[in-house]
């Protein structure tokens, strides 16, 4: 087995090579962000502030929260968020 | 080094394998020339240093590197060189085990005389099934121009694909040097060769491009001068590839494959002809499709606007049935011989059949054929879609038995269709949709000139022809049947 793999870029390389990002979003007026606490010790009190912050630039919130910081989130919740947020903010670390 | 000697030793080459048992015959013969002080000679081995027992100097060459550079097809081959300094100084070779010609190349009397006269040699580990293109990317003069993309150790192949956007929904073959240097080798043209621009980017698209993705719809290289031909007939200016990715009509490349080339790559124009199975009529199809989507960059909900699209978007292609010689197939009717194998590109829709199980006269079925074609984008609306009138071998069949060529059922369905503008005006039969007012007191044709095209596939059990309705711009202002010779 090879470690590693080497693809021919079958684009027109107008592109970097690396994986693409999502389109980011021009503005969160009028638009659902999903905030992720993923459950660590004093991310409520993190996220209540930019929460804040982010309905004084007009978007809505919804609070979402990992079972545990220990482990991914579980797909249910991932498709909720997807389903109900148009971006979503993970708060990673205390 | 023996250069300040007066004679000048001969200079020898010997690429030999322990696995040929003409080299391992002729063991003693090398050992022999070895001693000989009157020559010099370098032996290289390409699988096994340890042979030629007791020789001091054995080159390995199981990279292989000397032998492909060297370009040695049989073991043993003995090379002459005139300078032996320079590898590619070479003056003549010989190869396999013949008494007399080894005892003349290398001027020996009595060299192998206890050996047979003859043995014919094997062929060289450079010459293994699937070998030569391994060696091109090793060895051979740089031709891949494409960009390489690293995967992480820890990426999935093919979710690295998906991951880049390089699929259209379904699984691709992942595009790696050697894949794409074997479809290369399945076409003579140059892998730089700039083929056209493919919209909607207008990108200049190389035969490397069209290999790659080729690799990834899962073509065998065997299929790789249809899909260079589908590219060519795809950007010609009168099949107007970037207006029938933009649309948001449902049509996209149908792909018709005429004359030899059908049976030497096994496509399907029998039993389920148009639908799954088949690798050379999915894998053709599906390969122009990731061309407009990874090198034209006309990807769903971006340029391309239909609004339904249609199954055959993944991919749309098969061959016609000719297996009848007194009927005409389509590239026929575009010019071409029957022996010329040819690509055509229509700009279509899905399928809509035509039953019609009761018909044993040509004048019913084309009647029943042409009230089907009526319906083609609307029952009242003319002249704006072009179609193809896939005929079944049943049906076809019944116009052979009738007396009817191919032309005679034209000739039918044209004088079925043709229709009283009065009868599809916008608001006739209390239907808004149709032909603008001033159609009224006009006579009005279906289809346009050139705008109705027969072709020939199927089963020979079933009396179900089909139709390939078109795009609804078609003719000058849109898209036409375009033919391209493979």
């Amino acid at each position: 087995m090879q470690s590693t793999t080497t693809l021919l870029d079958p684009t027109a390389e107008l592109q970097t090579a690396a994986r693409q990002l999502l389109p980011r979003l021009k503005s969160i007026a009028g638009l659902t962000v999903g905030l992720l606490d993923i459950s660590k010790p004093r991310g409520k009190e993190f996220l209540d502030e930019v929460q804040k912050h982010l309905e004084e630039a007009g978007a809505k919130v919804k609070r979402y929260s990992k079972p545990t910081f220990t482990r991914v989130a579980p797909t249910e919740l991932t498709q909720q968020i997807s389903v109900e947020c148009d971006a979503v903010i993970e708060g990673l670390a205390d | 080094m023996n250069q300040a000697l007066e004679t000048q030793p001969a200079n020898y080459v010997l690429v030999v394998k322990k696995d040929c048992p003409t080299c391992t015959l002729i063991e003693p013969v090398i050992q022999a020339l070895a001693r000989n002080s009157a020559l010099s000679l370098k032996v290289y081995v390409q699988d096994d240093p340890s042979f030629p027992a007791n020789l001091d100097g054995v080159i390995d060459d199981s990279s292989l590197e000397y032998s492909y550079q060297a370009e040695i097809e049989v073991v043993p081959t003995l090379i002459r060189l005139t300078d032996g300094n320079d590898a590619q100084s070479e003056e003549s070779r010989i190869y396999g085990w013949d008494k007399e010609q080894w005892q003349s190349f290398t001027r020996i009397e009595g060299l192998g005389a206890e050996l047979v006269n003859f043995k014919p040699g094997c062929g060289s580990k450079t010459q293994d099934p699937g070998m030569s293109e391994v060696l091109a990317l090793r060895f051979g003069k740089q031709i891949l121009q494409a960009r390489s993309v690293e995967l992480a150790e820890a990426e999935d192949i093919m979710e690295a694909c998906y991951d880049r956007g390089w699929s259209d929904g379904l699984p691709v073959v992942p595009p790696t040097p050697l894949r794409v240097m074997r479809m290369l080798n399945g076409s003579a043209r140059d892998a730089a060769e700039i083929v056209g621009k493919v919209p909607p980017d207008n990108v200049p698209c190389t035969i490397e491009k069209i290999a790659i993705n080729a690799v990834m719809a899962g073509c065998k290289p065997e299929y790789f001068p249809v899909v260079i031909a589908s590219v060519e007939a795809a950007l010609q200016d009168r099949f107007c590839m970037h207006g029938l990715l933009c649309t948001t009509y449902f049509s996209s490349p149908v792909m018709v494959v005429n004359g030899p080339i059908t049976k030497q790559i096994g496509m399907n124009s029998g039993v389920n002809a148009l639908g799954q199975g088949n690798r050379a009529n999915a894998t053709i199809g599906r390969a122009l499709q990731l061309i407009i989507r990874n090198v034209g960059g006309g990807v769903p909900g971006g340029i391309d606007r239909a609004n339904m699209g249609n199954p055959g978007k993944y991919t749309y292609c098969f061959a016609e049935d000719e297996s009848d010689e007194n009927w005409g197939s389509l590239s026929m009717d575009r010019g071409f011989g029957r022996k010329d194998s040819v690509i055509s590109l229509f700009a279509g829709d899905g399928l809509q059949p035509v039953l019609d199980q009761q018909s044993r006269t040509p004048h019913s079925l084309a009647k029943s054929m042409a009230m089907s074609l009526r319906s083609v984008a609307h029952t009242k609306l003319f002249g704006i879609a072009d179609a193809i009138l896939v005929v079944c071998p049943e049906h076809r069949r019944v116009f052979r038995e009738g007396g009817w060529s191919k032309e005679d059922l034209r000739k039918a369905l044209h004088e079925e269709l043709v229709t009283p503008g009065a009868e599809i005006i916008r608001g006739a039969n209390d239907i808004a949709e149709g032909m603008p007012a001033n159609f009224k007191d006009k006579v009005l044709n279906k289809f346009r000139d050139d705008g109705l095209h027969i072709v020939t596939t199927g089963g020979t059990a079933g009396m179900f022809s089909a139709i390939i309705g078109g795009w609804v711009a078609s003719g000058e202002r849109g898209s036409q049947l375009t033919s391209q010779k493979i």
